[in-house]
């Protein structure tokens, strides 16, 4: 039987997948949360969840709307202060995958989530930082995930939160940067990855069902699809019912139908 | 030392109109019944900071009682905008307010440093971003040992830091666990606190390493049930996320939030008030 799934379903599963067991990562709220979580549950059992609100090793059976939720705190390995998890854990070398989600993304996989439009006068406030830019310098690499439309993947970033590749080429390690930067973007319409030499992003997987033509015209770059490029394994049945199952146990607390933000 | 008043005492002795103040608790324990009666108060020009300015700045920044707000992140989390925080950035309602933009790891270094008495955090953050372009007060160090180039903030020393814990015993030491934020170096980084407790007890039995706020570091406690409402206080209650998506509704619209601060808060006369009333269906017809 070929299970259905939606585009949202995919692109969590793909993200899930990435993340591989005994990784200790640390996640972003939202779909980065959500996919590392329905990791945990599949294949990677051992996957060390850190949550910067100070969780370590969280084992949430219900998705956290907020990063600091209780559920987080209970379900650790230990729970330490702010100040701790970001100077011994993260600034200390032991992450091993930040996993971020994006306002805006450009080519290089830079990130901006602190303003559309001008800093003094936006267009759009957004939220800022919070640990997204130490994580991505400092993890030892970085997913992303993020729906993929024209308003995020732009060709230019209004402001640089959070960096991947900067200009691209060696231009991250020149500047001192830690970590090996982002090593794949997941959407709702295909896996991205870093060029080799250049950074650029290019398409390295294409889930099911989707076009060419679609991903180029929702990118405000001229896309590139790598030599390589492949058709993402649609999500399995196991996949799927923990997904749902995960997400079903979440809406009740949370007030609503489906995941946090 | 810590002595016990009431909140409205502690408010009117403690924090006072132009201050330097601090909020903590990172999404658990945050101070509501405390920034309420900062609105009570009717406290003005505030230079407010905070990683997480969440729904209880958000309320602060929209009733007019900020300046500047200092902060890391400004979202409402898992639900979206902070819209009162938006619209004063975006539009200068109900008026302008000035910023100061930080990362997480900065704001929590910050802390530390100002705790120890430091004039600055330095860490390794913001190489090859913006921020240095929009907050001068982003820099940096060079280490005198190896050459390596770190960044350099101002470390944060409040006037008066507020924070709400779970226990108290008699004499004012307080007790906090489950997630801690920064709200020990926060404490200790200010040169006055308020610490609002869920209760106050006889002992408070807690094991070596807890986390302990000895007496002679806390200027007043209050005991304030519930007090962390709609954030959570582990052990007691949890934290209410269908109110942190309802705000989201009341916020966006400026007379609907007016509404809200009129009724809730400014015709409550303390955060027990504004529970009760919050329970009743009377409240209903305002909320939503």
């Amino acid at each position: 039987m070929t299970a259905t799934y939606t585009a949202d379903e995919m692109m969590t599963v793909a993200a899930a997948r990435m993340l591989r067991n005994g990784a200790v990562c640390f996640v972003g709220i939202g779909l980065p949360s959500t996919a590392a979580n329905l990791a945990r549950l599949t294949h990677a059992p051992e996957a060390v969840l850190v949550y910067e609100s100070g969780p370590i090793g969280a084992k949430p059976s219900v998705l956290p709307l907020s990063i600091g939720d209780g559920n987080l705190a209970e379900t650790a390995d230990t729970v330490v202060s702010t100040p701790e998890i970001f100077r011994y854990w993260l600034q200390g070398g032991r992450i091993d995958v930040g996993f971020l989600g994006a306002a805006q993304l450009d080519r290089f996989a830079n990130i901006n989530t602190t303003v559309l439009g001008e800093y003094d006068t936006p267009k759009v406030r957004l939220p800022g930082a919070g640990g997204a830019p130490e994580i991505s310098s400092s993890a030892k690499e970085v997913l992303i995930v993020v729906k993929h439309s024209k308003r995020t993947f732009v060709e230019k970033l209004d402001f640089i939160t959070s960096v991947g590749f900067l200009g691209g080429g060696c231009e991250r390690e020149g500047m001192g940067i830690g970590g090996n930067g982002p090593v794949a973007v997941i959407t709702d319409l295909c896996i991205l990855r870093p060029d080799q030499v250049t950074r650029e992003l290019k398409v390295a997987s294409i889930h099911p069902g989707v076009g060419r033509e679609e991903i180029a015209e929702k990118t405000g770059w001229r896309i590139e699809f790598g030599g390589q490029c492949a058709e993402t394994e649609p999500p399995t049945s196991t996949e799927l019912v923990a997904l749902r199952e995960l997400k079903a146990r979440t809406a009740a607390p949370h007030g609503v139908q489906g995941e946090a933000a | 030392m810590a002595e016990w008043m009431s909140l409205a005492e502690a408010i009117g002795a403690h924090v006072r109109d132009g201050d330097t103040v601090a909020m903590e608790g990172f999404t658990h324990l945050i101070p509501f019944a405390a920034g309420h009666e900062i609105i009570r108060q009717k406290r003005r020009n505030l230079s407010l900071i905070r990683m997480t300015p969440d729904l209880i700045y958000d309320q602060l920044i929209g009733v007019g009682c900020a300046a500047k707000l200092t902060f890391s992140w400004g979202g409402n989390p898992g639900v979206g905008s902070l819209h009162r925080f938006r619209d004063a950035v975006e539009n200068g309602w109900p008026q302008s307010l000035e910023i100061e933009e930080r990362s997480h790891s900065d704001l929590a270094n910050a802390y530390v440093a100002g705790a120890a008495n430091l004039p600055f955090a330095v860490f390794r953050g913001y190489t090859g971003s913006d921020f240095a372009r929009v907050n001068e007060r982003i820099r940096s160090v060079t280490c005198p040992f190896t050459g390596e180039v770190l960044a350099a903030t101002p470390s944060v020393r409040p006037d008066v830091t507020v924070i709400h814990a779970q226990k108290a015993d008699w004499k004012g030491n307080v007790l906090l666990w489950g997630i801690l934020g920064v709200q020990k170096e926060a404490v200790l980084a200010a040169k006055r606190a308020v610490v609002t407790v869920e209760e106050r007890v006889r002992t408070l039995d807690a094991a070596p390493n807890a986390c302990i706020l000895p007496n002679w570091v806390v200027s007043a406690v209050c005991e304030v049930p519930r007090g962390a409402t709609p954030s959570y206080a582990h052990g007691y209650y949890e934290r209410d996320n269908v109110f942190y998506r309802t705000w989201d509704g009341i916020s966006r619209d400026r007379e609907r939030f007016n509404a809200w601060i009129e009724r809730q808060i400014l015709e409550t006369d303390n955060f027990a008030e504004y529970l009760k009333l919050r329970s009743s269906p009377d409240a209903e017809a305002v909320r939503e």
